[in-house]
């Protein structure tokens, strides 16, 4: 979230798109039912009328996959009407900058950008930059006029995106289309807000990040983005999946977002020299050209004294990426697949009924020498041998099973959709042989390195080298017991020597050596600091010689009444509640809304820090320096190297705009806006370059799959119900794998509410018990009929052991993934449907 | 003590179930074996081992829009309240001091009078034979903690508090009738409705049968005279509402015998 939970409040108008909260993330709903109480109104837009839909305002409905299309049109009803907030977009946004005059768009060249390649499925994106002057600053034209200008671009690109163009590839009608749009392009004034709350309904598409890319457009055009009540904000789908995210949990990121390197960075300066942003434009605090700092601070923080100036920090003991590769989760599992591995570690995971393909993924699995499951409990993964289909003599899979315990029976910190840090204790022990995470790495690190130390083996620098200061060690140097507070302290980082000020006359001392640091402010390139995720420096800091555990705040005060609790917990970054808030003033500090004043600049007083005037009130503010029209004023978007919010973005594989294209599997044969089906750029298992796999197969718009699906979550389990389907209570309200369909459907295929039904894809197929519901409605789509269809994904062979509640929706998922980050599409995809 | 009651707002409910959870973990009821029966209500009745569950009802409109409501079904803890009018043992059924209708389970006589006798179709009976409905967490509030339901309630659908002050907040934010005000002589678990109290699939004039009115003035000081007995019980039911319901009884031995297996 740009924003948190309780900012929702603060909102004039609530779009949830691509999300559920109501059943997903219910505390939610009482910061809507707050705004709505203050006459807010709520949008929701979905495929079905879900239990969030019950508590809208407005709901428009639409078919899986066409996000783009409503949205684009969103874009062309403010443009129309000139609804966007002038003063914003010329400051706070890149739409007054000037594109290379080469750039041509959808509009021009049927479907794709300038710069496309069939054959390698890529873009050369030379045409997408901007144009410079001499000083090497984008040309911007602040009338918005030039026809270069994004601006204009943008116009040209969504003109195409007609109420009737709209309403015909997504089925949402019309009048229902110019009601959201209307209301939400209301929040287009200083004084209106609106924010925009999604989840994996945007994401999970071969479109994902251009879905929420979309979105963001529009909430700058609208200059929502800074704004207490405003934002763009995801709903993490899991209470930590922050944290996880965070601390670098995907392939490509290490902690603090900060890129894995590839192999072809040889060495620490050109890692930083690639990934530090550079720019001329004078206004811009471009954040990331701190890059070097991090990344050096993180390398002492995991090697520790073996952490050198000579060893360039232990970089080369980091993993590298080969080049051009990709080890994303479709990707390891066609790997595995494929025999590319011989063990697997499940940790926390259920890929068996959670991975999209999941027939493919259970096959996968029977391909492994070992595979550890780390879990509360066994599931279908650790037991995949004796699932349905499995012959388990003729798999040699060995797998062991590590209890692990629950959050309850551990302490530690854990990061929600806020980013916001708290922490929490332990209720009881570890029950039985359960232990939590941190002890059975501790464990297992211990004995591969006692492998390493007696073996040697390859390249055991890496592992030896690793620094593992979490405790009190035996005679063996293993840690007895995993002090979590000293991993706390390690993310936070230290003064590895006494750190000054250089730039200050004379320099200042910032921090003594073996104090804990401040903030990733004081943080240096040199090794003289030790942080193991910069965004997470001050969590567990130290004032004036005392230690303090900033997770563990419980002031539950709020000064504001915007509902900050600034002294609750701790937000990443520095504890700021609402990031990019130096885009909620105007260029002269005043807040748009005086009402809701995130930050405001107050030009005479003096500001302690440097005993000079001017100072900002609030919310932590985006950096300290000045509002842009004061003396040394900077701009607000202070992680983007031109300090603007980005309207046009070359930095996607797919496109600087979002365009709708159909999903990978989609009921018409023609994109209607285009000759560019799907996405371009997404990389296809099947009918792709390489050997296609039958598992992977994909059948679009055919008389054997005619219906849209797409999978969700139910409030009354989690995922893929490992810790719920035990759980007799919840399994009692939601018994069974169902299947959602309109009584339009069901009457022409003769199935009634309760009946059990069989549900198919190109992949695999299954049974569920039929939900015939009015709150399903047939689309009209491209001239035709469509039905849609959805289904939970929470259940499993395994349990309850009678095999009542079924097995996952994920059999009939595809194996294709967003054409930035992979995540698979399991939101838009082709079944058919029969009485069993 | 000023009389406690809940407040439910289906308009404010988002259908989670944390009510209907929360209570069965607070008075520990098992889970029992269910089936989807093509909604997402279920279980699809009160059952001895559900004192409170949400009804999903859905009021599908071509004109109107689409609307889903999700209302709380439980024991209404009413004012006039039918089962303890016909309750012929004594202290088996009870009003606490907050107002609630709370059971003795080792003082029931497992009669079953009190079935017949509930306008809203409440009290089940366990595998003991013994009543089973919602209390009112008479055991939470009289520690003055509100009910499980209304303490997990993540939107304020469901508000515990006195009752007179509830009715004063649902006016205040927009619900001129307030269903159970005066029925009864007032329910305690009222409902704010924007609609007709039967869009919610509620009786819109509830009432106690004539029968049991009849029992109580007459019958039902006849048993304290000594014709006692199950006997004479059986024969008094007999006149007021005629024989048993068998069906409704297997039903409960059924899902009893899957609580125990649960």
């Amino acid at each position: 979230m740009t924003n948190h939970w309780v900012d929702l409040k603060n909102a004039d108008i609530i779009l949830v798109m691509g999300a559920n909260p109501a059943e997903n993330h219910p505390i939610s709903m009482k910061w809507m039912a707050k705004a709505q109480e203050k006459a807010a109104k709520l949008i929701v837009v979905d495929p079905r009328f879900t239990r969030t839909a019950a508590k809208a305002d407005v709901y428009a409905p639409m078919r899986s996959g066409t996000d783009i299309a409503v949205l684009g049109g969103m874009i062309k009803y403010i443009l129309d009407n000139h609804l966007h907030l002038k003063e914003y977009v010329v400051n706070y946004t890149n739409a007054a900058f000037l594109v290379n005059p080469d750039f041509k768009g959808p509009s021009q060249l049927d479907g794709v950008f300038s710069g496309y390649d069939p054959k390698t499925r890529k873009y050369d994106k030379k045409t997408w930059a901007f144009q410079v002057d001499e000083n090497g600053i984008p040309k911007k034209d602040p009338s918005l006029k030039d026809p270069h200008c994004v601006f204009q671009l943008l116009r040209n690109q969504y003109s195409r995106y007609t109420l009737d163009k709209v309403s015909e590839i997504a089925g949402t009608p019309k009048d229902k289309l110019s009601e959201v749009y209307s209301l939400y392009a209301s929040t287009g004034k200083r004084d209106r807000v609106g924010t925009v709350c999604y989840a994996m309904g945007w994401t999970q598409h071969t479109v994902g990040t251009q879905n929420i890319r979309a979105m963001t457009i529009i909430q700058l055009l609208l200059g929502n983005i800074g704004l207490a009540g405003g934002g763009v904000n995801a709903l993490r789908g899991e209470s930590n999946v922050q944290g996880s995210t965070d601390h670098g949990i995907l392939y490509d990121i290490l902690p603090g977002y900060l890129p894995v390197p590839s192999a072809s960075l040889s060495d620490l300066t050109a890692y930083i020299e690639k990934y530090t942003p550079k720019t001329k434009e004078p206004k811009s605090i471009n954040w990331w050209s701190n890059r070097g700092k991090y990344i050096t601070s993180y390398l002492k923080a995991i090697y520790g004294n073996k952490a050198t100036k000579d060893n360039e920090f232990g970089y080369k003991w980091l993993p590298k990426i080969d080049d051009g590769k990709n080890y994303s989760w479709l990707m390891l599992f066609d790997q595995m697949f494929k025999g590319g591995f011989e063990g697997f570690f499940a940790w926390g995971q259920n890929p068996a009924c959670s991975g999209s393909n999941a027939g493919k993924v259970r096959k996968a699995l029977s391909k492994l020498k070992w595979m550890v499951n780390v879990n509360l409990f066994d599931n279908e993964t650790g037991s995949f041998w004796r699932g349905p289909g499995m012959k388990p003599a003729d798999i040699k899979t060995e797998v062991f099973f590590l209890p692990a315990c629950s959050s309850v029976e551990k302490e530690g910190s854990i990061t929600n959709s806020s980013r916001l840090a708290q922490w929490r204790y332990r209720a009881i022990k570890p029950i039985g042989q359960s232990k939590p995470d941190s002890e059975i790495m501790n464990e297992l690190y211990f004995r591969v390195r006692q492998l390493y130390e007696k073996e040697k083996g390859h390249y055991p620098d890496p592992i030896i080298n690793l620094s593992w200061d979490y405790g009190e060690k035996d005679t063996n140097g293993k840690v007895l017991e995993i002090d979590i507070h000293r991993v706390a302290r390690e993310i936070n980082g230290y003064y590895l020597d006494d750190v000054y000020d250089k730039k200050a006359t004379p320099p200042k001392l910032l921090g003594k050596k073996g104090e804990l640091c401040a903030s990733f402010v004081t943080l240096q390139d040199d090794g003289s600091t030790s942080c193991g995720n910069w965004i997470y420096s001050q969590s567990y800091t130290q004032k004036d010689g005392k230690v303090i555990n900033m997770m563990a705040r419980r002031d539950r005060t709020d000064p504001t009444g915007l509902g900050l609790y600034a002294g609750w917990a701790w937000a990443w970054p520095v504890n700021r509640r609402i990031i990019y808030n130096r885009a909620s003033v105007d260029p002269e500090g005043r807040p748009w809304d005086p009402k809701r004043a995130v930050i405001k600049w107050k030009p005479t007083k003096i500001n302690p820090a440097n005993n000079k005037p001017g100072v900002w009130e609030g919310d932590v503010p985006d950096g300290p320096a000045p509002p842009l029209e004061a003396k040394d004023g900077k701009l607000p978007f202070i992680m983007k190297p031109d300090g603007v919010g980005s309207i046009f973005g070359p930095g996607l594989g797919d496109g600087p705009f979002p365009e709708h294209y159909e999903p990978l599997e989609c009921p018409i044969e023609k994109n209607p806006l285009s000759n560019q089906y799907n996405s371009p750029t997404i990389k296809l298992f099947y009918g792709g370059s390489q050997a296609a796999l039958p598992e992977d197969i994909f059948i679009s718009c055919d008389v054997r799959y005619p219906f849209v699906a797409t999978t969700y979550r139910v409030s009354e389990h989690w995922q893929t119900g490992v810790m719920t389907r035990h759980q007799p209570w919840l399994l009692e309200m939601e018994p069974q794998i169902f299947v959602e369909m309109s009584e339009e459907l069901a009457k022409e295929k003769g199935i009634r509410g309760g009946d059990k039904v069989t549900v198919s894809s190109a992949r695999g197929s299954l049974w569920a018990i039929a939900i015939v519901t009015s709150r399903l409605r047939p689309f009209h789509i491209a001239g035709t009929t469509v039905h849609q269809v959805g289904l939970p994904w929470c259940f499993g062979w395994q349990y309850p052991e009678d095999g009542s509640g079924g097995d996952s929706s994920n059999l009939l998922t595809p194996t294709i993934g967003d054409a930035n980050t992979m995540i698979p599409e399991t939101k838009a995809f082709m079944v058919n449907v029969e009485k069993a | 003590m000023m009389r406690k009651s809940l407040l439910i707002s289906p308009e404010v409910c988002i259908g989670c179930r944390g009510c209907q959870t929360a209570c069965k973990e607070w008075n520990q009821l098992a889970g029992v074996k269910t089936r989807n029966t093509g909604s997402f209500e279920n279980p699809p009745d009160l059952i001895p081992t559900l004192y409170n569950r949400i009804r999903y009802v859905e009021v599908p409109s071509e004109a109107d829009r689409q609307r889903w409501l999700f209302v709380n079904q439980r024991c209404m803890h009413c004012g006039d309240a039918g089962c303890m009018k016909i309750c012929p043992a004594p202290g088996a059924l009870y009003r606490t001091p907050e107002g609630a209708v709370a059971f003795s389970k080792e003082k029931c006589i497992g009669c079953k009078l009190c079935v017949t006798a509930c306008p809203f179709n409440v009290p089940r009976y366990d595998i003991n034979n013994k009543i089973s409905k919602c209390h009112l967490c008479s055991d939470r509030i009289s520690e003055g903690l509100p009910p499980a339901c209304s303490k997990v309630c993540p939107t304020g659908a469901i508000r515990f508090g006195d009752r007179d002050a509830l009715i004063e907040y649902a006016k205040v934010t927009g619900y001129a009738k307030v269903y159970g005000e005066r029925d009864l002589d007032g329910l305690g678990a009222l409902y704010a409705f924007k609609d007709a109290p039967s869009i919610y699939g509620m009786n819109e004039s509830p009432a106690i049968p004539e029968s049991v009115v009849f029992w109580n003035n007459i019958l039902k000081p006849l048993s304290y005279l000594g014709i006692g007995g199950v006997v004479a019980l059986a024969l008094i039911h007999y006149v007021a509402f005629g024989p048993h319901k068998e069906e409704e009884e297997k039903y409960d031995e059924q899902h009893d015998k899957k609580d125990q297996r649960l």
